[in-house]
């Protein structure tokens, strides 16, 4: 038998890679997501509505993720699989910075997967339109458009005055990701709006699908003196544009009765969580 | 560096000389690129190596995949989800290996759908509880390496590059999937056993990615000849266990082998012979989840056929209203002049 050589990554496996607590792993360089940032909430702050902005985006960020992971090898195309999964990546590292930040201000003290695993879903703050079936690419698509477009908008003016200094961070790093967020679907909306007869139609009826969800968004929280009237006004003059270029239209709906911000919540919200918490309540004594 | 006639020819009828050329290069252990003439028995070799690899990648997305929206905490939800988005790369970086080589991807993926391309058996089998995520990337993606870092020298230039990058990531996977299962191992009884029932699960069919033994490999004599290959399959395998049982003992898990014991005479564990009949039904479609496996992936690539035709029928209507731009421009500079 000849010596094989090569320099092996698996010989090491078990060596000591110096890594303090021994729970490195890829992707995770971080167990305090919030490290070097200060994370005294100022006196001016009223920490009840910091607590409550921070949990409703991380919900729309979770559950979004969520969604996102059900399109995994279920893409039309493997440069979109790749781009989907980043997406929902992004969407994950928002919502784990976003619970934490809730825990430290909510006074309980929770950590992120206790928000993620240990609610129910009329304990969770996001707005419908996040939590609907994937559908076909052409409603994941809609979906993603408004709701990168809406998130940006906000993130931009949190990124900007957002009196709680972490809030203000994670806003500015949300920032470029949504840009992209935002550019991917705007690309796809348009490439399936002037596309074919068939990618025509599926867009149109994605878009009648989203109409009815579309006001929840621009209800009053999250708050900071974020003018929600802003918002919509922007979110809808970019939406406008895309669909614009894209041959379409957006309908008209009168919006369901309800908020998702209040935990009114649609019937594919519980399954959903039922999914992402099974392993975790089945072994609530168990370390990850 | 390399031999630099473009030409492509069927084997037999190569121009004098380029035969002569090629085997130099072999010899001295440098690459083949794209454009230098190579014997077709050796691009066909590749390109059938290489598309297995990449469907490998793909299908391989499929086990693991299933656990990303139920990993138990947000941490390993990201790095789950991180893992399986750096295997559609794999796969991605492997079809572009392929059709360097003349391969399509579109038809790649045909033959993988019809069953007319294999990828490696050990994705048919069932990932049972989220300890098969620890054990995938410890035994699975060990193997994996153990196979693929030889592959880094292999004489195809495109492959051995595409494989240096994914050897990197690869080694990741496994670092991960150790620290989840040494991290179970110190969680609850139920854990431990989880653990303990999926390394009695994953043990066989790993060593049986090395595929078959040496004397019963029909493909591996003209591989090794071209360099494509570098160890045998047997070699590979006793590497992988010699590395391996260390590992589980600081684990805490037992290797289900009862023939597995250390050899002074040899330096290397003897140990048992995998079921090679399951191996052939497996390979061969019989493996409890190859149905399940193509379907999904056919139902992918079935359901997003209207977005490629989107897709491509947006782009002809951008270049004929680019074409029409320029004609109405033309035309206006001609009035002007």
């Amino acid at each position: 038998m000849s010596d094989v050589t090569d320099d092996h990554v698996f010989l090491s496996l078990t060596a000591d890679h110096g890594d303090a607590d021994a729970r490195w792993a890829f992707g995770t360089g971080f167990e305090d997501p919030l490290h070097g940032v200060d994370t005294t909430v100022p006196a001016t702050v009223d920490a009840a509505e910091l607590a409550a902005c921070c949990l409703a985006l991380g919900d729309d960020a979770l559950v979004g993720a969520q969604r996102l992971a059900q399109w995994c090898t279920r893409a039309p195309e493997l440069e979109e699989e790749m781009a989907l999964a980043n997406i929902g990546l992004d969407l994950l590292g928002q919502a784990r910075l976003l619970y934490s930040r809730t825990g430290q201000v909510d006074g309980s003290g929770r950590d992120e997967d206790a928000y993620a695993y240990f609610r129910d879903a009329e304990d969770f703050r996001n707005v419908r339109l996040a939590e609907l079936p994937n559908g076909d690419f052409a409603f994941s698509i809609t979906r993603l458009l408004v709701l990168s477009c809406w998130r940006l908008a906000v993130f931009q003016r949190l990124a900007a005055t957002a009196p709680d200094p972490v809030l203000k961070a994670v806003a500015a790093k949300g920032v470029n990701e949504l840009a992209y967020h935002r550019q991917f679907a705007a690309d796809w909306a348009v490439r399936l709006g002037d596309g074919t007869e068939e990618s025509h139609r599926r867009m149109r009826k994605a878009l009648a699908g989203v109409a009815p969800y579309l006001d929840e968004l621009f209800a009053a929280r999250p708050g900071f003196g974020i003018d929600p009237a802003e918002v919509r006004k922007e979110t809808t003059a970019v939406l406008r544009q895309v669909l614009d270029a894209a041959g379409l239209e957006l309908p008209g709906a009168e919006a369901l009765p309800g908020q998702g911000r209040e935990g009114d919540h649609t019937e594919h919200l519980a399954p959903l969580l039922a999914e992402l918490q099974s392993v975790a309540r089945a072994h609530p004594e168990a370390t990850w | 560096m390399t031999t630099s006639q473009g030409a492509r020819s069927d084997g037999g009828g190569a121009e004098p000389g380029l035969q002569e050329q090629f085997d130099a290069t072999i010899a001295k252990d440098q690459r083949i690129e794209p454009r230098d003439w190579m014997p077709e028995g050796y691009r066909r070799t590749l390109i059938r190596q290489i598309a297995q690899h990449a469907h490998s990648e793909i299908i391989g997305m499929q086990p693991e995949g299933e656990w990303i929206t139920k990993a138990p905490s947000l941490r390993r939800k990201a790095i789950l989800f991180a893992k399986v988005q750096d295997e559609a790369g794999h796969g991605l970086y492997l079809y572009s290996a392929a059709e360097t080589l003349g391969a399509d991807r579109a038809d790649l993926t045909e033959r993988l759908i019809e069953g007319r391309q294999k990828y490696s058996s050990i994705f048919n089998y069932p990932t049972l509880t989220f300890a098969d995520v620890g054990v995938i990337g410890w035994l699975v993606d060990g193997a994996a390496i153990c196979n693929q870092v030889p592959l880094c020298r292999t004489s195809y230039g495109p492959y051995a590059r595409a494989m240096v990058r994914i050897c990197k990531e690869e080694s990741f996977h496994q670092r991960q999937g150790y620290e989840l299962l040494m991290t179970m191992m110190r969680g609850t009884d139920a854990q431990r056993e989880m653990v303990q029932d999926a390394v009695n699960r994953w043990w066989w069919p790993s060593l049986m990615m090395f595929g078959p033994p040496d004397h019963d490999s029909p493909n591996s004599a003209a591989s090794m000849a071209w360099k494509i290959k570098r160890h045998s399959n047997d070699e590979l395998r006793q590497r992988f266990v010699d590395m391996t049982v260390p590992q589980a003992e600081k684990l805490g898990v037992t290797l289900p082998d009862p023939e597995l014991r250390w050899n002074e005479e040899r330096g290397h564990y003897d140990f048992g012979t995998p079921d090679w009949a399951e191996f052939k039904r497996v390979i061969s479609g019989d493996g409890p989840c190859n149905a399940q496996r193509i379907a999904r992936r056919r139902a992918a690539h079935e359901e997003g056929a209207w977005v490629r035709e989107a897709a491509l029928a947006h782009a002809a209507k951008q270049a004929a209203r680019a074409g029409r731009k320029r004609e109405d421009q033309s035309a206006q500079e001609g009035a002007a002049a």
